[in-house]
């Protein structure tokens, strides 16, 4: 245990814990930008400092452990100044395109722009002209390094929850950006990208975004749905987000004791829901003329009906083990479990099985 | 050859190395430096060997090329020993006369003496020289006189005496008390006490632990460390065996440039010898301690200078800073234990520990002990590498050293620090050279950096150098670095080219010190220095750039402007002749000139080329 004095009242918390989980827990608010609960922490955006009252040094809490006797204050004029500086700067090298952007209601930078009370920051207002060029080579993830802050939380999700290596820093200086690690491109033939969606997902700002939901709605018009994925044996819970009834994003879930307690997902679960409202899919019966060999189309009446009377013949003549159901993984969740009820209690059989029975 | 298997074996080595020395009757030493190696001193060595070997002298007469001898300025350098005949500025055509004359009758050559350009006189001998004469060469002692690719002429200059004192006659919180006792203080830019660094290492439980050398030398115009490991790396190596057996490391790394390739090689041979005779490896002299050294090149980055971007970058990450704490001596390397010093500071343990504390302590003042390597370059006479005591005032340096400032021109400040200094107005030169001293008045210690700058210099041009650099090398991790550099250079240049206005002088102040305060790692929080010292001490000239859109001290392009003075032209046509832009109008012979100032791009050559002083650069706009 360590004694430590914020803002003037003592606490006694575990030591080999940082000053942001200690103090966050004790309810001092402190603002993070490049701090995120999945993966480690660097130190680098530097809106969470404290000032250590021993030392007249200024502290990311996010990187520092408390130690015994440690006198902090997460508030006070100096650190007021100190992280409305480092805002404004952030700022006076973004665009103010809040108004178009995919990420508005939902972007961190706004919130922390907006509590400073930042109408233009004071080193040479908003940034006028694109740096870069926004990258849309691929078909997932599109990116746009000018709305950027560098907070390398996308590269940190990369590399130490997805393990992929894909995306590093390049360029230094004002020039530097993240890119694809050594190549040009995430799609790539040789670029290690899985299309995880991580590292959107943990972007704080609207620099990267997925590019099939792109103006599908902003956060705060999407309904959520929290869910299992159907693909497969893991069993990820994902957000899926809706609007008008249509499914336009699969978001992650940051929870203890899912199988993917750090957000993580697959390109499947995170990109395949396109088909739920494919033109192609089934929306009425068919059933095949004998003659012709072709499926004509019906009503359910005719189709249920036609299935009944084979159901029960066959269950009659061969028994219920010659039944055999195979469901698929993009039928949803309660589909999957009223075919195996069908198969067990209506017709009496155990040969179900699914594609994702991994 | 056989390993040295005992400190008496290594004492037979010492021995052997000096009979065989002394043996020789005459050997020259030749600078083989980086400074003379830009001079030409490659040419003059092929010639001195092909002439000794014609004339069949290669027997008796030795031609050693050594490492960095500091008076770059007089370069390509030669001494003849033992008489010690100095001669400076050598050509391949003198090589014929100095054997002849010098080497074979003993009689000096007085064109290739030194002169000294404030009496005139010349001066036969080195330590005769000023430049030489005010400098206290500890850790250069032997740069000069040792070749630094022979391990036996390391050997007799009692070279490793100090390992085997450490090894064997100290235990190792013996040799930490000892460093701390000494006082020696990092000579890489921080001045942290390297006695307190050894000692959190040591006490930390847990193992492996490393060593780094940081030879990373990133500061523009320094080369300090490049020269130690050109002119004597076994020294470093020696320096970095004690330190690892202090605090129980058994893995060293050397950490330089790539750019640096003599210094590489040099080390690299050094190591390849200090294996062979077994004191690098295992049981080192027999005592029990292990030890290996391996050297990483680095890309050359500034920011890998950093000693968390460093460690970074040997474990094959992008050389990015991380923040402290966790410390090294803590968490370094791989996260073990680790204590990172520079060359130089390496360079100072084996003299300390061979000659005692008392000994070091008693160079210096109360907080800074020992000598302190500078490159000193800008507006001075005697540019070079230059070993002095703490201590010492910037005068002393200046004038004494330095020999004063060329053309008869006013000194104006001293830079130190490099990029993350301060400029030390002349008001103040007479303050100590001392890490607590030059701080207080707004500079750093710093690495070595130190610059002398003449009425002629533009203060304000010089704070937009410095901070061109930082913001030019900032890794970009960090908004107040990456970002707050990048304005305070905007403010600077709209301020050098007459767009500057009321308020920046505050604006940069304020950014200035959020910076200082809010930046992840120390290339950040030290880059508005150069601005913060000199808006301090020269203000005047910021308010003269902002308000009269005039450089008083002639420099920034479109704060100046030139003209022809009337009385004083004699319509020679010279001047039109050189303007590459048709800038000047006249007959000859006729009216005084005319210069047109918005054709003119002030390059300066009618004011080189007029023979009476008729140009004159105005500081202002012309109306
Ligand atoms: C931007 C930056 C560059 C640095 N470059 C160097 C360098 O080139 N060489 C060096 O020895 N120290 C450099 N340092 C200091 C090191 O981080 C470290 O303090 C030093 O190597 C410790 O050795 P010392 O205690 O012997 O001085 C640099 C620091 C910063 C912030
Ligand atoms: S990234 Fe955030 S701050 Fe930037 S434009 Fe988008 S919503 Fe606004
Ligand atoms: S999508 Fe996944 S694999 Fe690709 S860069 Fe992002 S985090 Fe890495
Ligand atoms: S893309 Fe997003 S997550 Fe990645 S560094 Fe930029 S702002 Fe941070
Ligand atoms: S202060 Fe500059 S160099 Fe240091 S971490 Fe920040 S951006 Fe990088
Ligand atoms: S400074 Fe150069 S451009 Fe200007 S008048 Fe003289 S020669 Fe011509
Ligand atoms: S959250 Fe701590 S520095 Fe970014």
């Amino acid at each position: 245990m360590a004694e430590i004095s914020i803002n003037g009242s003592s606490y006694q918390v575990d030591d080999d814990r940082t000053i942001l989980s200690a103090a966050r827990e004790l309810g001092y608010d402190i603002p993070t930008l490049c701090h995120h609960s999945v993966i480690s922490d660097c130190g680098a955006c530097r809106v969470c400092l404290i000032e250590n009252k021993k030392s007249g040094n200024l502290m990311p809490s996010c990187t520092t452990k408390v130690t015994d006797g440690m006198v902090i204050e997460t508030e006070n004029k100096r650190l007021r100044r100190a992280r409305k500086t480092v805002i404004e700067l952030l700022l006076s090298d973004h665009p103010n395109d809040c108004m178009t952007c995919e990420a508005d209601g939902n972007c961190e930078l706004q919130d922390l722009a907006y509590e400073f009370g930042i109408d233009k920051p004071a080193y040479g207002g908003f940034k006028e002209e694109p740096r870069f060029t926004i990258e849309r080579d691929n078909p997932f993830i599109e990116h746009d390094p000018d709305k950027c802050i560098l907070c390398g939380r996308c590269i940190r999700v990369d590399q130490e929850v997805q393990c992929s290596d894909a995306i590093e820093f390049v360029e230094r200086g004002f020039a530097a950006k993240v890119g694809a690690a050594l190549k040009k491109d995430l799609g790539d033939e040789d670029s290690s990208c899985v299309f995880c969606g991580q590292c959107v997902e943990i972007c704080p700002t609207g620099a990267l975004s997925y590019a099939p939901s792109l103006g599908e709605g902003r956060e705060y018009q999407l309904k959520k749905t929290e869910t299992t994925c159907g693909y497969c044996g893991v069993g990820c819970k994902l957000e899926l987000k809706s609007r008008d009834n249509r499914v336009v994003e699969a978001g992650s879930i940051y929870r203890d004791n899912l199988p993917n307690p750090d957000g993580e997902a697959c390109v499947k679960g995170r990109f395949g829901y396109e088909f739920i409202d494919h033109p192609d899919r089934l929306s009425r019966p068919l059933i095949k003329d004998k003659e012709s060999g072709e499926f004509k189309e019906t009503d359910w009446e005719e189709a249920l009906d036609y299935v009944v009377d084979n159901f029960r013949r066959i269950k009659r003549e061969h028994g219920a083990e010659a039944f055999g159901a195979l469901c698929s993984a993009r039928c949803s969740n309660e589909d999957n479990y009223l075919i195996q009820k069908l198969m067990r209690a209506a017709i009496g059989t155990h040969t179900i099985d699914h594609c994702a029975r991994l | 050859m056989a390993k040295i298997a005992s400190p008496r074996d290594l004492t037979q080595y010492q021995k052997q190395a000096k009979a065989a020395r002394d043996k020789i009757e005459t050997f020259i030493t030749m600078c083989g430096g980086t400074g003379c190696e830009g001079s030409g001193c490659r040419e003059v060595i092929n010639e001195m060997d092909r002439k000794l070997a014609e004339k069949e002298l290669q027997e008796s007469i030795s031609l050693k090329v050594t490492g960095c001898q500091g008076f770059c300025e007089k370069g390509p350098l030669m001494v003849v020993r033992p008489a010690g005949n100095f001669y400076c500025n050598i050509q391949p055509d003198d090589v014929e006369e100095i054997i002849e004359k010098t080497v074979l009758k003993g009689e000096s050559i007085s064109r290739l003496e030194y002169q000294d350009p404030k009496t005139e006189e010349k001066i036969l001998k080195e330590e005769d020289i000023p430049f030489y004469q005010n400098q206290e060469r500890v850790v250069f002692k032997n740069n000069g006189f040792i070749s630094p690719t022979s391990i036996e002429d390391y050997f007799s200059v009692d070279g490793y005496s100090g390992l085997v004192e450490a090894l064997f006659n100290m235990s190792q919180e013996e040799i930490i008390e000892e460093v701390i006792n000494s006082g020696l203080r990092g000579r890489g830019g921080g001045g942290f006490p390297t006695g307190q660094k050894w000692r959190f290492t040591y006490q930390e439980d847990s193992d492996p632990k490393y060593v780094i050398c940081n030879s990373d030398e990133g500061d523009p115009g320094a080369y300090m460390d490049r020269s130690i490991l050109e002119g004597n790396p076994h020294l470093v190596l020696e320096g970095m065996m004690i330190g690892a057996y202090a605090i129980g490391s058994s893995q060293g790394f050397i950490y330089v440039r790539a750019e640096y390739p003599l210094a590489v090689k040099h080390i690299n041979i050094a190591i390849e010898q200090a294996r062979e005779w077994g004191l690098l490896g295992d049981d080192i002299l027999g005592s029990g301690f292990n030890f290996d050294v391996e050297i990483m090149e680095g890309a050359g980055a500034f920011i890998c200078g950093e000693e968390t971007a460093l460690m970074a970058s040997i474990e094959g990450k992008r050389g990015m800073p991380r923040p402290k704490p966790p410390f090294p001596a803590t968490s370094g390397l791989w996260g073990q234990p680790t204590n990172i010093n520079n060359v130089e500071t390496f360079g100072n343990v084996p003299l300390i520990i061979k000659n005692g504390a008392d000994w070091f302590n008693s160079i210096g003042t109360e907080n800074s002990k020992g000598s302190k390597i500078f490159s000193l370059v800008g507006k001075v006479n005697n540019t070079g590498l230059i070993e002095v005591p703490m201590g010492i005032t910037l005068r002393e340096i200046v004038f004494d050293v330095g020999g004063g400032i060329p053309g008869g021109k006013e000194v104006k400040a001293v830079q130190s620090g490099g990029p993350s200094g301060g400029c030390i107005p002349k008001d103040l030169l007479d303050i100590p050279v001392d890490f607590d001293r030059l701080s207080e008045v707004g500079s750093i210690m710093g690495s070595g950096g130190l610059v002398v700058m003449d009425e002629d210099t533009c203060m304000v041009d010089v704070a937009k150098f410095f901070l061109d650099f930082t913001q030019d090398e900032s890794c970009g991790e960090c908004p107040p670095c990456r970002i707050g550099t990048r304005r305070m250079l905007e403010i600077l240049n709209r301020i050098t080219s007459g767009e500057g206005k009321e308020g920046d002088i505050e604006l940069l102040k304020r950014l200035g010190e959020d910076i200082i305060d809010t930046s992840l790692c120390g290339l950040g929080q030290t880059a508005p220095n150069p601005v913060i010292s000199t808006i301090q001490y020269f203000k005047d000239e910021y308010e003269a750039h902002i308000y009269d859109k005039a450089c008083p001290a002639g420099v920034c392009q479109d704060l100046i402007y030139y003209n022809i003075i009337e009385e004083e032209c004699r319509a020679c046509d010279r001047c039109r002749r050189v303007c590459p832009v048709e800038a000047i109008e006249g007959e000859p012979g006729g009216d005084p000139y005319i210069l047109y100032d918005d054709i003119c791009i002030r390059c300066g050559n009618c004011i080189e080329e007029c023979p009476f002083s008729a140009i004159e650069i105005i500081p202002g706009q012309k109306e």
